[in-house]
């Protein structure tokens, strides 16, 4: 068995080391936020933090995971109220939804690092991410937005 | 099968193969639930008024509101309530959503079966559920006039109440239910005036958004059922393949794995969880009996087209006047053929499905755009009546014409073989892989102006493949005849606007072997890019502006003209450009709405590299339900138009598809996406559709832009930088 701490609670699993891990916070921790969309690192739907870096977990073993925090798109917030969530709505951002997870866990880094990221440094930070539907430009607003009020934090 | 399976086909066909979709069919909507009737979906608490198939009332006064509909991003969850939310007089604060279940009641009557698709949801609903909803509001209104003894002309309805002004009771409507359910239910309802819309035509938020900032909302991927197993299958890399010999050994060594299963479709991996499937699906070891399609390579199926332009007997779609005597006053004629290659949907989810096949009943969970077919298809497969499968839609991770739902069957097949339920999951190559391709089209083009440069004959043949060839059978029972036009290949092309005096427009139908289907605007994806593009080949020989020679040409179609000419304002079209950007136009008619672009590009001279700067456009939609939604949907049909136009493109090499991930199958990224504006027409027309008329006009717009900037024209998608090099 091993022992991860996500959204700071304590799991025990019993997957191998080697198991990336979005399968094993998908299918043995129960959270499904965390979307499956390449399995190659190529769309960001599966980012995740681990240790307050952003990390596509689909290509992350979880035994670089053990020992640290991992934190998903339902610890993001307790209740839907980080200043990301909050300008996701505002601005109606998403669409079919799917690859959302992935767009707020990345746009969470940029504004923990940069306070006011300017329209190059959110392309710069988000361009990993694809959407199919094309909210990018609705995203790059709210991301704006919540840089204003305060996101970073 | 459901009794009215023979006039769905019809009728469907009657709306997709004859008018692309765009016929209302006059099919009556039952107001009671006949799903429910039907389907014995679970009874609901006594204390709730369900009046009929889409609304509920709680007695706090919450109004659900049943969507039938699928939700791929498109904003149905949103829309239909508020039609509802909007003839009921309730506050918005109080109206949710909920999945619907397959029914006849859901059925979509402007395309005849519970299919979403073909830009319909609003097209179709917004009459039925308006007296859907006028007949609940009447119905509580008669139960407060009985309750109070006062004739119900003297009673008004506000906010989720019923009010009497003379005597100012007032009673909410979750205290009249259980009264209203005893009224019988009004045949002919009396409407709004639309001037008293309160959410019609507002900017409204869209009710699914808060589950989808938070990791809670539920797609197909996300389903979970007490027992369930994970299963991946191992199909033919060869389209058409069959199993020949395998060996599992080593895959049955895997942990976690419980089953292995051949299926028609490959080798299924039965395993704890997606992980151990997968493992154990890499240590499989298959021989394929490649079959035919293992000859099959891109070139050889263009160099089939090129032949087929030439000589084959074509489908007659559109005939006006008459070719040769166009052709004998053309003054200057020009010929040109336009390429369109195969496309993948490349849905952010994967296809999935899940199913629980038990003796007697089967249920599936899946994100589906036809859940009656998909019904009727699982019932087949375990030859059970349909209401004996209960289909649960999810969430859509993206649709846009693919999740129809063939896919649910192997999820079937595999619960029925284990015993258990069982969710089967495709990973991304096994979704590029097994895609209904956008098909590609070949069009062979010709024109002519007179010495006023006067168009006086258009002429344009096109080579494609049929969907409803690939589709017909197994969605609808039944594939067109060969000598029948598929309109789903040349709408778009056989209504072109435009006054050309002389027309014709012929079809040849192709069988490449590769499987196509319905992709974001159908046949408008390219018939939109060969006649726009055309179009402004023929305006440069005439000499004229773009702009100007399109308007020229509009006189008996004043909706195109229309979104032209603001599209045309917005984007400065009659001031010059800031310099290094050029700009293009193009306008097309598409699922009932009239969209126009402008595009303002840059092209880098010494690699070709093509920069998208804005994107203005305008549309015509008839009247709005929701306007913001209509903006969200340009902005997302723009940026498919834009991969489409500067990426999109599946080859097949003996018979492989040889794209496969992200990395060789590009989508628009941020840095890439420009700036879009979207206007709109003001309108009290019908509705016209949002999902897809947004994306024709982009391919050609960018392209006529292209050709601004640099003298080239690109007549083959997708656009390629190193032909737009200047050689020094």
């Amino acid at each position: 068995m091993t022992k991860l701490s996500v959204n700071r609670k304590q799991y025990e699993v019993d997957d191998d080391l080697d198991t990336p891990l979005l399968w094993v916070i998908r299918d043995s921790i129960g959270l499904t936020g965390t979307k499956y969309g390449c399995g190659v690192a190529q769309c960001g739907s599966c980012t995740i933090h681990v240790d307050g870096h952003a990390k596509r977990s689909c290509v992350t073993p979880m035994k670089a995971a053990v020992g640290k925090e991992i934190t998903t798109i339902e610890g993001v917030s307790p209740d839907s109220t980080h200043a990301l969530q909050k300008a996701w709505i505002a601005a109606d951002v998403p669409q079919c939804g799917y690859c959302q997870s992935g767009q707020i866990m990345s746009a969470a880094i940029l504004l923990k690092e940069n306070k006011r990221p300017t329209d190059a440094d959110i392309d710069s930070a988000m361009s990993g991410i694809i959407c199919r539907c094309g909210t990018y430009p609705r995203i790059r607003e709210a991301i704006k937005q919540a840089a204003i009020n305060g996101g970073g934090k | 099968m459901t009794p009215k399976t023979e006039l769905d086909r019809r009728s469907f066909l009657k709306a997709t193969l004859l008018t692309g979709g765009a016929l209302l069919i006059g099919t009556n909507l039952p107001f009671t639930s006949r799903a429910e009737e039907r389907f014995g979906i679970e009874a609901e608490p006594a204390a709730e008024f369900h009046p009929n198939a889409f609304i509920k009332i709680a007695p706090d006064g919450k109004v659900t509101v049943v969507v039938g509909q699928a939700e791929m991003g498109q904003g149905v969850l949103t829309s239909l309530p508020m039609i509802v939310a909007d003839e009921l007089e309730v506050d918005w604060k109080d109206v949710t959503f909920e999945h619907g279940p397959p029914g006849a009641a859901f059925i979509n009557p402007a395309l005849g079966g519970q299919i979403t698709g073909g830009s319909a949801s609003i097209r179709g609903l917004f009459d039925p559920l308006r007296k859907a909803a006028a007949a609940t509001r009447e119905m509580l209104v008669t139960a407060a006039a009985q309750q109070w003894s006062v004739p119900v002309e003297q009673l008004r309805v506000r906010n989720g109440e019923v009010f009497h002004p003379t005597s100012r009771r007032t009673a909410k409507y979750g205290t009249l239910l259980a009264a209203a359910s005893k009224v019988t239910p009004p045949t002919a309802p009396k409407l709004k005036d639309a001037k008293d819309f309160k959410f019609i035509g507002k900017n409204v938020k869209r009710l699914d958004t808060p589950e989808k900032v938070n990791g809670s909302g539920i797609f197909g991927m996300d389903i979970k059922v007490p027992g369930m197993l994970t299963a991946t299958i191992m199909r033919s890399p060869v389209i058409g393949g069959k199993v020949k010999t395998f060996d599992d050994s080593a895959a049955k060594a895997v942990k976690g794995v419980r089953h292995v299963v051949q299926l028609e479709s490959g080798i299924a991996i039965v395993a704890d969880n997606y992980w151990s499937a997968k493992k154990g699906r890499d240590a499989l070891n298959v021989v394929w009996d490649e079959g035919k399609m293992a000859s099959v390579s891109s070139d050889k199926l263009y160099q089939a087209d090129v032949a087929a332009a030439a000589t084959a007997k074509g489908i007659e779609a559109k005939k006006i006047g008459d070719i040769a005597a166009g052709k004998a006053k053309a003054a200057k004629t020009i010929e040109s053929v336009y390429w369109a290659p195969f496309l993948a949907h490349a849905t952010m989810e994967p296809m999935n499905a899940t199913a629980d096949v038990k003796a007697d009943r089967c249920e599936v969970w899946s994100g589906i755009q036809a859940q009656m077919v998909v019904q009727q298809m699982v019932a087949k497969e375990l030859s059970m009546p349909p209401e004996k499968v209960t289909v649960n839609n999810t969430l859509l991770g993206g649709g846009f014409g693919r999740r129809l739902g063939e896919y649910v069957i192997d999820a079937v097949k595999l619960s029925k073989s284990v015993g258990k339920p069982v969710k089967v999951v495709w990973t991304r190559e096994d979704d590029m892989h097994g895609d209904f391709y956008r098909p590609s089209a070949y069009n062979k083009m010709s024109a002519g102006i007179d010495a006023a440069g006067k168009p006086v004959f258009w002429q344009h043949r096109i080579v494609s493949p049929s969907i409803m060839a690939t589709l017909g059978p197994g969605l609808f029972g039944f594939a067109p005849p060969p000598d029948r036009l598929d309109d789903t290949s040349t709408e778009g092309a056989s209504n072109l606007p435009y006054d050309m005096q002389n027309l014709y427009v012929d079809w040849v139908r192709t069988d490449p072997g590769v499987p196509v289907g319905f992709w974001r605007s159908v046949g408008s994806s390219h018939t939109a890019f060969s006649t726009e593009c055309f179009l402004d080949e023929l305006a440069f020989e005439a000499k004229k502006d773009p702009l100007a020679f399109r308007l020229s040409l509009l006189e008996k179609h004043p909706r195109h003209a229309g979104v032209l000419k603001l599209a045309a304002e917005k984007a400065g079209w009659y001031k010059p450009a800031p310099k290094g950007i050029f700009r293009g136009i193009a306008v097309h008619e598409s699922f009932a709405s009239y969209v126009a672009q402008v595009a303002e590009v840059s092209v880098d001279k010494k690699t070709g590299k093509v920069k998208v700067h804005r994107i203005v456009c305008a549309i015509d939609c008839g009247q709005v339900v929701n306007p913001d939604t209509v903006a969200a949907q340009m902005e997302s049909c723009i940026i498919f138009g834009l991969t489409a136009a500067f990426y999109g493109e599946i080859t097949v090499k003996n018979g492989r598809i040889e794209q496969r991930n992200f990395y060789d199958y590009k989508m628009l990224r941020m840095n890439e996406t420009p700036k879009i504006e979207t206007y709109i027409v003001p309108s009290t027309e019908k509705h016209g559709g949002v999902g897809e008329p947004g994306t024709p006009p982009t391919a050609p717009a960018v392209v006529n832009a292209i050709f601004a900037a640099t003298g080239k024209r690109v007549r083959s998608l997708p656009i390629k930088p190193a032909d737009l090099r200047e050689v020094a």
